[in-house]
């Protein structure tokens, strides 16, 4: 991404965030639902790409963090207490199973640790299910409240939106802060030779669970935001396929990059939507849309950028050295 | 202890099936790194293929011909040279992610092209009861689990015993190697997605008179032969064989005895406990490669 100008990258940033906050005023409700959504899944994504795309370990567990998110949000309000703690109980909830889940970590790789996290994502949904005194079950829990913020009630689709959206740049913004701290240089150690990481004083176990942990506080937050953003939430949702779809929008996006889950979230909340035209036909052309795009590049949409950038560095160093060249030779 | 005794030859049929998908699944891993996201909807599909067959006017037989070719010229050929071929470089996480995307498209494509309703699908096994030492016993569980267990000796006496079989174990153990001493292992690669098809649609034939044609079917079914895969140990034929007998009982078991709503959870924590305790599967070994 260094291959653009750092005021032209800011320029065009602000432009995005710009169109991000005007040009959804006049959408109807389904837009902006439909946008929120893509707000909620980012979040969910950035935080699973922390885990899996910086520190290199693979989940399939993101969705159920969704699900407990939303579930502690959805108890907690639908009894009255205010959105802001009902986030902080599912950032805690989520962070500390995250953290006993990434004990498996510490002994299993790769596809074990997949299965791991594929088993425990199925354990969670059953508990969803099951434990109807505390989740309603498979009738779900419904009229779940909207939050006032300052005062203002967000109870109309775009306020909502506009939660949605501040609290994908908070959460943008502390992530962005964290990869670049001392603790993203650890992350990526861990991903790339957890051997040599720890011979230079990495804790690699610590760094491990808190991986896990931190990844899944974020799933937390997108659960915690998902409840009042649909207002009723049941056991479904939350399903390994979920947690299947997260991982997508990562690799998709392209994982250990910054903005690898906003495309990832998009190519996979947008385009099934740009696609119902279509009708019955949408997630077959999405599920063929996401096979070719791997074919043609495995490291995902930002994969391509990437390459392209390199190469053009790479050719426009070999001109600077050609002309470095015919200029010493005049000299011999 | 009569109902205890049922149970576990039901839970043995069923067993006897993912054992079936398990072992396609463990052979696909050990050729190519793929671990096939996919291999529930690759099961749920040979069925309507048959089906569709058996619509165009086809007998159950030919249908059952029609159908098992076509997997193997759509799920192993296919799969292979279409999917598998161009990523396998890229390491297993993308390939991985590549057949999730393949089973949402394969269920909506059965969705779309067929039916959203379950389809009743013929036995190719009578119905029926037969009295052994007193039990009741569904006819349906022994076919199912005598074609099981003939499908599973005849790979197993394929692997270890012909000379294909052992290039074929050559090309999984070592690629390298085999290719020096003149395996062709491009083309033992390309039987490995063959014979998973054939399984797959084995598995396909015998499973789907008991659960109904759905295109959803396959979800349960592939997480099944997973943790089966896993469970015995993922780098071994035997292995998947026994994970899947003891998953298919265990998960009969549990529904008898645990609860029926926590049913699926007893596989679940069973592999989970495996996976901490024992990585390399029951009867694997570790950091080996086998076919």
């Amino acid at each position: 991404m260094s291959g653009f100008a750092k005021p032209l990258k800011i320029a065009f940033g602000l432009i995005i965030i710009a169109a991000l906050i005007v040009v959804p005023m006049n959408f109807n409700r389904y837009g902006l639902f439909i946008l929120s959504q893509w707000a909620v899944m980012a979040i969910a994504a950035m935080g699973l790409n922390l885990t899996l795309g910086y520190a290199g370990q693979v989940s399939l567990a993101q969705g159920a963090f969704v699900g407990i998110g939303a579930y502690a949000a959805a108890i907690m309000t639908t009894h009255g207490w205010p959105l802001p703690a009902a986030i902080v109980v599912a950032i805690g909830l989520s962070f500390a199973v995250g953290w006993v889940l990434g004990y498996p970590a510490l002994r299993v790789q790769h596809h074990y640790l997949a299965f791991v996290t594929l088993a425990f994502s199925t354990l969670a949904f059953l508990v969803f299910r099951n434990e109807s005194w505390l989740t309603g079950g498979i009738y779900g829990i419904s009229n779940i409240p909207r939050p006032h913020i300052f005062g203002i009630a967000t109870s109309k689709p775009l306020p909502f939106y506009y939660v949605c959206l501040g609290s994908l740049a908070i959460v943008s913004l502390a992530v962005w802060w964290l990869i670049r701290s001392p603790w993203g240089r650890a992350f990526m150690a861990l991903r790339e030779n957890p051997l040599r990481a720890q011979s230079l004083g990495v804790d690699t176990r610590r760094y491990t669970l808190m991986a896990f942990a931190i990844g899944s506080a974020l799933g937390g937050v997108a659960g915690a935001l998902y409840a009042p953003l649909t207002q009723y939430i049941d056991p479904v949702p939350f399903n390994l396929s979920l947690s299947l779809d997260l991982l997508m929008m990562v690799i998709v996006g392209g994982a250990g990059f910054f903005l690898g889950p906003f495309l990832g979230a998009m190519i996979a909340v947008l385009l099934p939507e740009w696609l119902r035209f279509t009708e019955g036909y949408y997630l077959m052309l999405y599920a063929i849309a996401v096979m070719g795009l791997l074919i043609w590049s495995p490291t995902g949409i930002l994969g391509i950028l990437d390459r392209y950038l390199a190469e053009r560095r790479t050719k426009a160093a070999s001109a600077l050295r050609a002309v470095a060249k015919s200029r010493l030779e005049p000299v011999q | 202890m009569s109902n205890l005794f049922d149970l576990v030859v039901a839970g043995l049929a069923t067993g006897a099936i993912y054992a079936l998908v398990a072992v396609g699944f463990t052979l696909l891993w050990q050729t190519s790194q793929t671990i096939n996201f996919a291999q529930g909807e690759f099961v749920m599909l040979p069925a309507f293929l048959m089906l569709a067959a058996m619509h165009a006017g086809a007998p159950f037989w030919l249908a059952i011909i029609l159908g098992i070719l076509l997997s193997m010229l759509l799920l192993g050929l296919a799969f292979k040279m279409l999917l598998v071929d161009p990523m396998m470089r890229h390491g297993v996480l993308p390939l991985a992610i590549a057949t999730m995307a393949l089973a949402i498209g394969l269920k909506e494509a059965v969705k779309q092209f067929f039916s959203a309703e379950a389809s009743p699908f013929p036995s190719i096994v009578p119905t029926g009861d037969v009295s052994i030492l007193g039990h009741a016993i569904s006819l349906q569980s022994i076919g199912v689990l005598v074609l099981a267990i003939l499908a599973v000796f005849g790979l197993t006496a394929l692997l270890n015993r012909t000379s294909l079989g052992h290039q074929m174990q050559a090309a999984a153990q070592n690629p390298t190697v085999a290719r020096i001493i003149g395996v062709p292992v491009e083309r033992m690669i390309l039987l490995t997605f063959l014979i998973n098809a054939f399984l797959v649609a084995l598995a396909s034939l015998l499973i789907t008179p008991i659960y109904l044609a759905k295109f959803t079917s396959g979800e349960v079914l592939g997480q099944a032969a997973f943790i089966a895969a896993i469970v015995g140990g993922f780098n071994q034929v035997r292995g998947a064989i026994a994970g899947g007998l003891l998953i298919g009982v265990l998960d009969n078991l549990a529904a008898a005895y645990v609860s029926t709503q926590y049913r699926a959870a007893v596989p679940m924590l069973f592999l989970i406990a495996v996976i901490l305790f024992r990585p390399q599967g029951l009867l694997g070994r570790a950091e080996e490669r086998t076919v």
